[in-house]
């Protein structure tokens, strides 16, 4: 998928040249996601990443980073079970967060 | 041209417009359905299922039977205007067959027959005819009354709250409350100048002879009456009194066996939106305005639906619990239509399973599912395990170590194409390991394997089901405790699958069951649906905290469930102690 | 001479006590149990340099006999009023006037049955930090089926920082606590592999970032980061956990012999009670507010009100002595105004 930008080619993370699209309109849509700290409970009872390699905290991750490539591929395998939001200590909406992240990569360029 | 050859007019073209676009709008929906659903229509339409429907019609639609049950003052309401207004239209066809002698008259002679009939005639039935206007009136404005009433004092009803209106929708609702004390006024002037009526009518237009100049009152006020009745025929169909025909429309075509299918938005879906009167009563019964929303109640989703302004936030925070729809009185498959909207809005996301590969499966009677949920609550996995143990089944526990989800969750969510590939692979496991029962302790399970997996020759049932089956060929023994507890209906095992009984008989054979006002159709919804998608954990609580106020007036040792994610979130309030019911039925077994 | 009942006698309420009867006042201590000292009794080394926490009961029941103070056991307060600037506290058939009330109410650990998903009291070998006390005074460390444990995990949060046990905040002192377990199990079974997950190490008192590089240098304690989502029982009768190593990414699965849960300090019950019958406030969390959180820990919403120890906030054994000393002088401040 063309984000319409180039990727980045050093391993560096450089905070001033993400495409925070996606982001921005999970964090508008879901304010629940700013309090998300890592802690990786999510990932611990996540149903897909018992069988795949899946992992729900480093999407989030991903998403702030502005590693927006790989995103795609790891969203397609969210069964939106469920199980994440109901381990999470800090109540983040993690189902809608996914449908989110679904969304805007569809409707990408309206963003 | 004479006064009395125009003045009706107004309401002839309205008349006929409507008549015209309802028509239209009919011929349009029968043509939009799917090829099955117009045969079903064909072949049904020569049948009993006919006649059932124009006494539902009746019942429903002019009586509101199932609206009275919801709330007294409001199907009175209701009934006045529509059963009223109605009887009017009949009684008042048989009042100008009488005069003139025959069926075939000229329409407006009956419509307007107080200002045509200006002479005491003597003509049979007269008196009769007079009294039975004139209270049939009366009755429909009592009904005019309540509804001015409602409109700025819902609360006086025992409603919470009253619909939003659009600005069209004032304009008909304006029209509509003009039209009965319009053609009061008129029948009463009329009266009045020529003690054309009743003595109950005479003597009130007297009452008006006496300060009003009736006479140049009479021609602006009965033309006032007829225009204002061509107003509201022409804005019927753009508002929400298009529920007048629209809901007979959906009678007929229900009882003919036409569904909502879920994976097709068709016309069907219009027919079941327009039907919808914006009564209300879904909103009062809706526990979503106890966290503070109240903006994505049915009524509005209808209404977005209908002006396509139907937004996520609107479409997908809803728990899906059913207890809007329990009460509707035209009977609007909502939660259905929610999830065909929910179908079409996901429709372009994407999914891959293609890393589920199928493991291998092995050979057993019976499988236990314990799904999702049930991991986090595994003192219900461990009840279940010794449930079996004790049974002596030949099981494979199927999502001991890896399993996917059962795909309901998805379904929810609207992504019918997603789930699908689950169900594939998981029906692949079930039916290769030759099981012939398939246990699941999770309702949203359950539903799923039920309704949507085609595993034709293998049983599926819910563990309330199996435990009962167990006491009662003698396979389990339990001791009886002297504690007492209430039972709580999960949403998807009481309204969504009809499963009531089984869980309280397990539960009276343990301890003693307190019975609720609030149960079975009626049960709450704990609030932590997976349907959904919008709710904060923080409104959740809300509502959690509400059903467990009220358990706690029973004052029960325990709450018993027969779901996860209601024992769940039961348990974070931290208040009754809550337990499932494989739970308590291990803690009272005999062990052999 | 001034008049001071305390509510409590754990440590909180024995050091206040003896620092208010040191000023010459006249001190009664009302404790609901059969003994003093309250949590104290339980432990069995306290951190960072692993001394007998019998030797603090035994410093403290010295120092009371110092003193005449009025001790009061099996007695909970049944009623409380004010009338101008005297308080009065009834129990049993008693009734107490006092000038000043300091509520040293404490805590309790959080249930660990609310976290279903880690298995407390439904699989036989997972305990929390204060069974496994109980366990190292017993010296006992066999599973329940009587086996060397080979693996032990230590999970920290467990009911602390949580949306989910409506705890919003940090217990701080649990951390610390599973560090201290970690590397009294590694002395008494040298050969277990010893795991603690957790989401931050709170390492915030002196010698504790110490103690914590003591755990990895000395004992090879080895720390996970990353939150244990649930627990499982295998047919062998070993535990399961699923966790997710934050740090490498992946997620994480392994088979032990038993689990310690670090559950954290809440004062919901038996606070709240006592915090109702004296009309103080208390915060959304359940512990008591104070006035001011610099400058006045101990001073609560309603005159002639204090508070001492960890029913203000989750404390270690040294900071609610310290805080109860703090409380005792706020107290004589307050009664050098009457």
């Amino acid at each position: 998928m063309d984000f319409g930008f180039s990727t980045i080619d050093t391993r560096v993370i450089e905070i001033d040249k993400f495409d925070t699209k996606i982001l921005k309109y999970v964090l508008q849509h879901e304010k629940s996601m700013l309090v998300c700290m890592s802690c990786g409970g999510c990932t611990a009872t996540c149903s897909a990443g018992n069988l795949t390699d899946f992992n729900v905290r480093r999407m989030q991750i991903m998403l702030r980073r502005g590693e927006v490539e790989k995103l795609q591929t790891e969203i397609n395998k969210c069964m939106l079970c469920g199980k994440c939001m109901l381990v999470c200590p800090r109540g983040v909406n993690l189902r809608n967060v996914a449908m989110l992240i679904k969304k805007a990569l569809v409707n990408y360029k309206d963003l | 041209m004479k006064f009395e050859d125009y003045f009706y007019i107004p309401f002839l073209l309205g008349a006929v417009y409507l008549f015209g676009v309802v028509i239209f709008r009919f011929v349009k929906w029968f043509i939009g359905l799917s090829k099955i659903d117009k045969i079903r229509v064909r072949k049904n339409f020569f049948t009993k299922k006919t006649l059932d429907s124009i006494w539902e019609s009746v019942r429903e639609g002019l009586l509101h039977f199932k609206m009275f049950k919801v709330n007294r003052l409001l199907g009175y309401m209701h009934m006045s205007l529509a059963f009223g207004w109605f009887l009017l239209i009949i009684v008042g066809h048989f009042e100008a067959s009488s005069y003139f002698g025959t069926m075939f008259y000229p329409f407006q002679k009956s419509i307007f027959f107080r200002y045509y009939v200006t002479e005491n005639a003597d003509f049979p039935g007269h008196t009769f005819y007079a009294w039975a206007m004139e209270l049939l009136l009366m009755f429909v404005l009592s009904g005019v009354f309540l509804a001015y009433f409602k409109r700025f004092s819902s609360k006086s009803f025992g409603m919470k709250k009253t619909t939003r209106m659009r600005y069209g929708d004032h304009i008909a609702l304006t029209a509509l409350w003009l039209i009965f004390p319009l053609r009061f006024l008129c029948e009463t002037f009329s009266a009045g100048v020529y003690a054309n009526g009743s003595p109950f009518f005479n003597a009130v237009g007297e009452w008006f002879h006496g300060f009003l100049p009736l006479e140049i009152m009479l021609k602006p006020f009965w033309l006032a009456y007829s225009i204002d009745l061509g107003i509201f025929f022409v804005a019927m169909p753009y508002t929400r009194y298009m529920h007048i025909p629209a809901e007979i429309n959906l009678i007929f075509l229900r009882n003919w066996g036409v569904q909502l299918k879920e994976r097709r938005v068709n016309t069907f879906t219009l027919a079941e939106v327009y039907s919808c009167s914006r009564c209300g009563v879904c909103i009062d019964a809706c526990q979503l305005n106890l966290a503070g929303i109240k903006n994505s109640q049915s009524v509005y989703v209808l209404k977005n639906i209908r002006n396509k302004t139907l937004s996520d936030e609107v479409l997908f925070n809803c728990l899906l619990c059913g207890k809007c729809q329990e009460v509707c009185p035209v009977g609007i498959d909502v939660n259905r239509l929610r999830i065909t909207q929910r179908i079409e809005t996901t429709k372009q996301y994407n999914s891959s399973y293609d890393y589920l590969k199928t493991s291998v499966a092995k050979k057993a009677d019976t499988i236990y599912f314990a799904g999702c949920m049930t991991h986090l609550t595994p003192a219900i996995k461990k009840a279940m395990l010794k449930i079996f143990n004790a049974a002596g089944e030949n099981l494979w526990f199927m999502d001991e170590n890896k399993a996917p989800c059962c795909g309901r969750p998805l379904m929810l969510a609207g992504q019918f194409d997603a789930a699908e590939k689950l169900i594939a692979n998981n029906q692949k496991q079930i039916l290769d390991s030759g099981a012939k029962t398939l246990i699941v302790s999770c309702p949203i399970c359950y539903k799923v394997f039920r309704e949507d997996y085609m595993m034709p020759d293998v049983e599926v049932r819910h563990h309330s089901e199996y435990i009962l089956d167990l006491i009662k060929s003698g396979k389990i023994k339990l001791k009886h405790s002297d504690k007492k507890a209430v039972y709580h209906d999960p949403c998807e095992l009481g309204r969504g699958s009809g499963i009531y009984e089984e869980p309280r008989e397990v539960i009276k054979d343990v301890m003693t069951l307190l019975p609720m006002a609030q149960e079975r159709e009626k049960a709450q919804c704990c609030g932590g649906s997976l349907a959904n998608m919008k709710i904060s954990m923080q409104e959740r609580d809300v509502l959690a905290s509400k059903v467990m106020e009220e358990f706690s007036q029973y004052d029960p040792d325990y709450v018993v469930t027969a779901c996860p994610l209601c024992k769940k979130t039961f348990a974070k309030t931290n208040t009754l102690q809550v337990k499932d019911l494989a739970e308590i039925v291990v803690e009272n077994m005999e062990i052999k | 001479m001034k008049n001071i009942v305390i509510i409590g006698g754990g440590i909180a309420g024995v050091e206040t006590a003896c620092s208010l009867a040191q000023n010459g006042n006249r001190v009664t201590i009302i404790e609901r149990d059969n003994k003093l000292f309250g949590k104290l009794n339980n432990w069995y080394c306290l951190f960072p340099d692993f001394k007998k926490s019998s030797e603090i009961v035994d410093f403290y029941k010295k120092k009371l006999e110092k003193f005449d103070i009025e001790i009061k056991l099996n007695s909970q307060v049944d009623k409380a009023e004010r009338n101008g600037d005297v308080w009065f506290v009834y129990t049993g058939n008693v009734r107490y006037a006092a000038d000043a009330v300091v509520l040293a109410t404490g805590y309790e650990l959080f249930d660990a049955t609310r976290k279903e998903e880690l298995g407390y009291k439904i699989y036989d070998n997972v305990i929390t930090q204060g069974d496994l006390e109980q366990r190292f005074k017993e010296q006992n460390f066999l599973t329940v089926q009587g086996k060397k444990p080979e693996r032990i995990a230590i999970i920290h949060c467990v009911g602390s920082r949580d949306e989910k046990c409506h705890n919003m905040y940090c217990s701080k002192v649990c951390c610390v606590t599973g560090v201290k377990q970690a590397i009294e199990l590694s002395k008494f079974l040298p050969d277990t592999q010893i795991l603690c997950f957790y989401m931050d190490l709170r390492m915030y008192d002196k010698f504790f970032e110490e103690l914590y590089r003591q755990a990895q240098e000395h004992y090879n304690i080895q720390f996970i980061r990353g939150r244990v989502s649930e627990v499982a029982e295998n047919s062998d009768g070993r535990l399961s956990i699923k966790t997710e190593d934050t740090l490498s990414g992946r997620p994480m699965k392994m088979k032990l012999d038993m689990i310690v849960l670090l559950a954290g300090m809440e004062t919901k019950k038996n606070t709240t009670e006592i915090a109702q019958k004296f009309n103080v406030e208390q915060e959304v969390s359940g512990f008591l507010k104070s006035k001011d959180f610099h400058l006045g820990a101990g001073i609560l919403s309603q005159k002639g009100v204090f508070a001492a120890g960890t029913c203000i906030s989750p404390m270690s054994i040294k900071e609610t002595i310290e805080n109860a000393r703090s409380s005792a002088q706020q107290v004589n401040e307050y009664l050098n105004t009457l």
